[in-house]
């Protein structure tokens, strides 16, 4: 396989489920395709080098930054955005705590954020404070100081964690005195 | 901040990849997870005519333990080694040194032999391959391979001894000894930013290796037997880096960590029992 540069290529990927195609010069940056071609504007795009992480999307499962890597790379590749959070009209659990916990204020960053959470509740089910703010170091927001997010994301794991596994020894002790 | 043009390819087999390197040149770049090279494409630092896509080789991933080194093909992402299991026991400098790799987003496609490749003075796996003594493995045409060790292999700020018609094909770690103990530690802006030193010290019996990363142009090991007064032989090393003033620090300051961390390392990793249970960070 050869593509040409200057020229637009055919590239097909599962974005939130959906089979969904377009076309890409070989340069053209995934978080551009994402936004110009397929029209899901949800993802920022702040530095393109890969500092700031609002460009964050789930490549295969894992959180990557779209605009380190190229749309024809994403060939057949399973994406998920910020999009597929929500149900509908309703915000899904991550997106309601962020909410309550006042962990956006102009909301640049909030999509990647979003989205490395996402990935990242799913491999550490009950993550330490420290751990959330490594996780978070991958992302710059310049509003918040961090501390609404942290929140939202630890209440978020904790709810989630009872939903699965009852509550803690300790908290079942707590809750009998 | 959008690249300029290049085509795009994406060989099936290492043969192939090789082929094109050797028929383009220096006008090709091989990209794998694209962590360090999509960033330089950007910013348009290099213009190449042609990529590379080596990430559809399906041949170059693997993790193996050969006996006495980790083996890890050019396939692998920083994640992938990072999960794999067992790797504290291996390789206990990776398992503690890895976690400070850039961000778990850039870990999860960036791979191992591209930051090897992209030889930053203060990437942290070119630290950990040169304070294992780790060799690279280069394949170019016609199935020609040959292996250099670290210190050969790195010869620079982001300048090794691969030719442009050579890919990475392997890296290989030595597998840590039972009478071995290791330490890592880096400092730097925030976590997940460039260090401004990193260092790396093993300590075997009556032999100390110290190895500074982010001060010299490549990093440095070098070995201090018990003879050797520890106060001296660090403040010898620190200045012999050269270190140089940046926007991040100082030259003086990085001597300065070289001497002091440097010295509390040496002492946090004699004192350590089970490499194993090392606290990270």
């Amino acid at each position: 396989m050869h593509l040409k540069a200057d020229t637009r290529h055919r590239v097909t990927v599962t974005l939130n489920g959906r089979e969904r195609a377009g076309y890409a010069e070989p340069r053209t940056l995934l978080s551009d395709f994402l936004r110009h071609e397929l029209g899901a504007t949800g993802t920022r795009v702040g530095c393109e080098h890969g500092v700031c992480g609002a460009c964050t999307v789930l490549v295969d499962g894992r959180a990557s930054r779209s605009c380190l890597m190229l749309a024809v790379q994403a060939q057949g590749r399973d994406l998920q955005t910020v999009e597929s959070l929500a149900r509908e009209e309703t915000l899904n659990d991550l997106q309601q705590a962020f909410r309550k916990h006042h962990a956006l204020q102009c909301g640049f960053c909030t999509a990647g954020i979003l989205i490395s959470s996402t990935e990242f509740l799913t491999r550490v089910s009950r993550p330490t404070e420290t751990q959330v703010r490594d996780m978070l170091s991958g992302h710059l927001c310049r509003c918040t100081g961090y501390t609404g997010i942290v929140n939202a994301i630890l209440e978020v794991a904790e709810t989630r964690d009872h939903e699965v596994s009852g509550p803690t020894d300790k908290e079942q002790e707590n809750n009998n005195v | 901040m959008k690249p300029a043009t290049f085509d795009y390819t994406r060989p099936g087999t290492r043969r192939e990849a090789c082929d094109l390197l050797h028929e383009f040149g220096d006008d090709a770049r091989l990209i794998a997870g694209g962590q360090s090279l999509m960033a330089v494409l950007n910013m348009r630092f290099a213009q190449p005519g042609l990529l590379i896509d080596i990430a559809g080789i399906q041949d170059l991933h693997y993790i193996e333990d050969r006996g006495d080194y980790l083996a890890v093909g050019a396939g692998i992402t920083q994640a992938e080694l990072l999960e794999h299991p067992g790797l504290a026991e291996k390789v206990p400098l990776l398992a503690q040194a890895m976690p400070w790799i850039g961000h778990a987003q850039t870990r999860n496609r960036g791979t191992v032999c591209g930051s090897i490749a992209h030889a930053d003075p203060s990437a942290e796996l070119p630290l950990c391959l040169t304070a294992l003594g780790g060799e690279v493995v280069l394949e170019a045409r016609k199935g020609k391979t040959r292996k250099l060790p670290a210190h050969e292999f790195f010869q620079g700020i982001l300048t090794t001894a691969k030719r442009t018609d050579e890919l990475i094909t392997e890296v290989r770690f030595p597998l840590g000894q039972g009478n071995e103990r290791y330490r890592f530690r880096e400092v730097s802006m925030r976590h997940g930013d460039f260090a401004i030193v990193a260092l790396a010290v093993r300590i075997c019996g009556d032999r100390t290796d110290l190895t500074v990363g982010g001060v010299a142009d490549r990093p440095v090991r070098r070995s201090m037997t018990g003879n050797d007064a520890r106060a001296s032989w660090l403040n010898h090393f620190a200045w012999s880096l050269n270190a140089q003033d940046d926007a991040h620090a100082s030259a003086v300051y990085r001597r300065h960590l070289v001497r002091e961390l440097g010295s509390r390392l040496i002492d946090e990793c004699s004192a350590q029992k089970d490499d194993t249970h090392a606290p990270q960070g």
